[in-house]
């Protein structure tokens, strides 16, 4: 199955009973799927006109309670902004997927471009396997915190085919789906609002709003995920996440066959951002390295993370190739194998408190 | 004594954050009236735009879900489509629905989406202080088109229930106002055949209401009614333009 694919199905697995989407190369082949499997399982999948009109529809069909989610690429992810700032304030828990071209859309992905002080949480998968997991994962992080999730992918994530096994989820079934949009059957009417409270007559928008905000701790605290290897020796520590995240893999490999003591930090949750990991590896090292497709986005949250314990090395880049999607000449083992070794550190080379920017 | 008038029990409070004169309010308490004789209140859902009348949310006792200004039909149209037994409807200005969100109002009637979009048209933006909409009358005095809406600088006014009237998924299309007691009786008649046509499933219905804004029409309270007969109506006439 394509990576994209397999999110939708696992998406539909996980109770997720309404899609709406636009078509965007490289995420239109979750439209496309989920508008003949969504009637297969009783559920809704429309042919939203435009970004924005999608994510209100997602809006609508999650504020009611049910499990709804779209997808798009950078450029359509960016017309949905002021309604992903929104849902974020009003606590509703939708998924989205961002399969970007390239990864220039990190910054995009985990800082967002709507207004104030929300958070989506931000996974990202490196195989169609872990594709399908985090799908359905993301349902359930979505409904525990009640807060937006996405979901990180890119053109080559989308379109290779792995096998996937799915699993299935239980977490669904217990949703709390007590504060959703019914019909004011047997109660007095509530209103599910980013601007304020759900109670009427009441003005509390600051309290509110804090809600939506004081969960970020406990996420960060609860939430972190990542995948590391070679890191107990390493004198050199590669981050990267993604698609790319498992190039770098195997370059790691070939590099400890050539002899070279190299480790390798793969976020899985871009936020919260593994700054624990990445600081430990950090300490131990004696430089650090960070691939990424764009011109350094992620590089940043690893700068943060090791603040000056080790140099840190940019390793990517931007890498298009005339099809625009993103893939590019840079993703090639042989090309991050001798990057890695152009940054390993010479012996004693190591310089305290350099940020290495 | 016999009590001849009263607020309808949906309406949580008499008073209200608007202004002196302003139609929206008349216009909430005929749509909770009618709620509430067609015994709807428990499957309502009302979709809330942006505008002076978000102020009502707070007040009403039936579940509201506030959308983003202009996107209420898009988000309504989830709302419908998760929970078909619903009786859904929209509430937005003539900024929020044909100013910003005109796409998706389109579109929703297009698709014959079972909701009954409500839209005040009070031909200005009341809430940001008194500006332009595309629903400004040619001639009208605003804040961003001082001496007069003119043609050649600001355009001309957008007719939205004769537009959205021509879709073939629209059921129901009607123009009303709130400016004189037999208008508020009409406006109840049109909203009462608007939610009829969506729970008859026959497809998207709208009525459109003429409100006072004697605030951003810089006029005194007492002068919106005449000034909305002298200025908007003729304009926009009233009647049912549609009904299949
Ligand atoms: C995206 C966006 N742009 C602008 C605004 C500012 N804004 C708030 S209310 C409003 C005007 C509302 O006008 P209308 O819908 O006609 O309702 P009225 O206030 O006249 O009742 C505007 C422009 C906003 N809230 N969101
Ligand atoms: S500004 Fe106009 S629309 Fe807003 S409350 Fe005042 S009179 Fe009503």
């Amino acid at each position: 199955m394509e990576g994209s694919a397999a999110m939708a199905e696992a998406a539909v697995r996980a109770g997720c009973r309404f899609y709406a989407g636009y078509p965007i190369t490289p995420s239109t082949e979750i439209l496309e799927y989920m508008s003949t499997r969504m009637p297969q399982v009783g559920g809704v999948c429309m042919n939203a006109e435009s970004e924005i009109e999608a994510i209100g529809m997602v809006w609508g069909a999650a504020g009611c309670g049910v499990r709804a989610m779209t997808a798009s690429t950078g450029q359509g992810i960016s017309l949905m902004q002021e309604s992903f700032a929104e849902l974020a304030n009003a606590q509703i828990p939708v998924v989205t997927v961002n399969m970007c071209r390239g990864q220039g859309d990190y910054f995009q992905s985990t800082r967002g471009g709507g207004h104030g002080d929300y958070r989506f949480i931000v996974l990202a998968p490196s195989s169609a396997q872990e594709a399908a997991d985090l799908a359905q994962l993301a349902f359930d992080l979505a409904d525990k915190w009640r807060n937006p999730v996405m979901i990180m992918g890119d053109f080559l994530l989308s379109h290779t085919s792995e096998i996937v096994e799915f699993h299935e989820t239980v977490a669904q079934r217990s949703a709390d789906k007590s504060w959703a949009i019914t019909g004011a059957r047997g109660r007095r009417g509530i209103t599910l609002s980013p601007l304020g409270p759900s109670e009427k007559l009441s003005t509390d928008i600051a309290t509110t709003l804090a809600h939506a905000i004081d969960k970020h701790a406990a996420i960060k605290a609860e939430e972190v995920r990542v995948d590391t290897g070679y890191l107990d020796d390493a004198e050199l520590v590669v981050v990267a996440f993604g698609f790319p995240g498992r190039f770098v893999k195997y370059a790691v490999m070939l590099a400890r066959e050539r002899g070279l003591r190299v480790g390798y930090v793969r976020p899985i949750t871009l936020w919260p951002f593994p700054t624990q990991a990445v600081a430990a590896a950090a300490e131990r090292a004696q430089a650090v390295a960070v691939f990424e497709l764009n011109a350094g986005q992620m590089i940043e949250d690893v700068q943060l993370a090791v603040l000056g314990r080790a140099p840190v090395h940019a390793i990517g880049g931007i890498s298009h190739d005339h099809s625009g999607f993103g893939v590019g000449p840079l993703l090639n083992v042989e090309y991050i194998l001798k990057r890695i070794e152009e940054v390993y550190p010479k012996k004693g080379s190591r310089v305290q408190g350099n940020l290495g920017l | 004594m016999q009590k001849v008038f009263e607020k309808p029990d949906l309406l949580l409070k008499t008073e209200h954050s608007l202004c002196p004169g302003c139609g929206e309010p008349v216009a909430l308490r005929i749509i909770l009236e009618l709620i509430q004789e067609l015994g709807l209140r428990d499957r309502t859902i009302c979709v809330a735009g942006i505008g002076c009348y978000t102020a009502f949310p707070m007040i009403m006792d039936v579940d509201v879900m506030q959308a983003l200004h202009g996107r209420a039909p898009s988000v309504a149209t989830g709302v419908k489509r998760v929970r078909p037994d619903a009786f859904v409807f929209t509430m937005q200005g003539d900024g929020d629905m044909i100013s910003e969100g005109l796409q998706e109002v389109i579109h929703s009637a297009a698709r014959g989406e079972k909701f009954t979009a409500i839209v005040f048209n009070n031909a200005v933006f009341g809430e940001t202080g008194g500006h332009m909409t595309a629903a400004t009358v040619l001639g009208q005095h605003t804040k961003t088109t001082v001496g007069g809406r003119d043609r050649e600088r600001h355009g001309n006014p957008i007719k939205i229930s004769e537009l959205l009237a021509q879709l073939d998924g629209a059921a129901y299309v009607a123009r009303a106002a709130v400016h004189t007691p037999s208008g508020i009786k009409l406006t109840k008649q049109y909203l009462h055949d608007a939610f009829r046509a969506q729970l008859e499933g026959k497809g998207f219905s709208l009525v459109e209401i003429l409100t006072m804004c004697p605030t951003d029409w810089f006029v005194t309270p007492d002068q919106g009614p005449a000034f909305l007969e002298e200025k908007l109506k003729p304009i926009y006439p009233l009647g049912v333009i549609k009904s299949l």
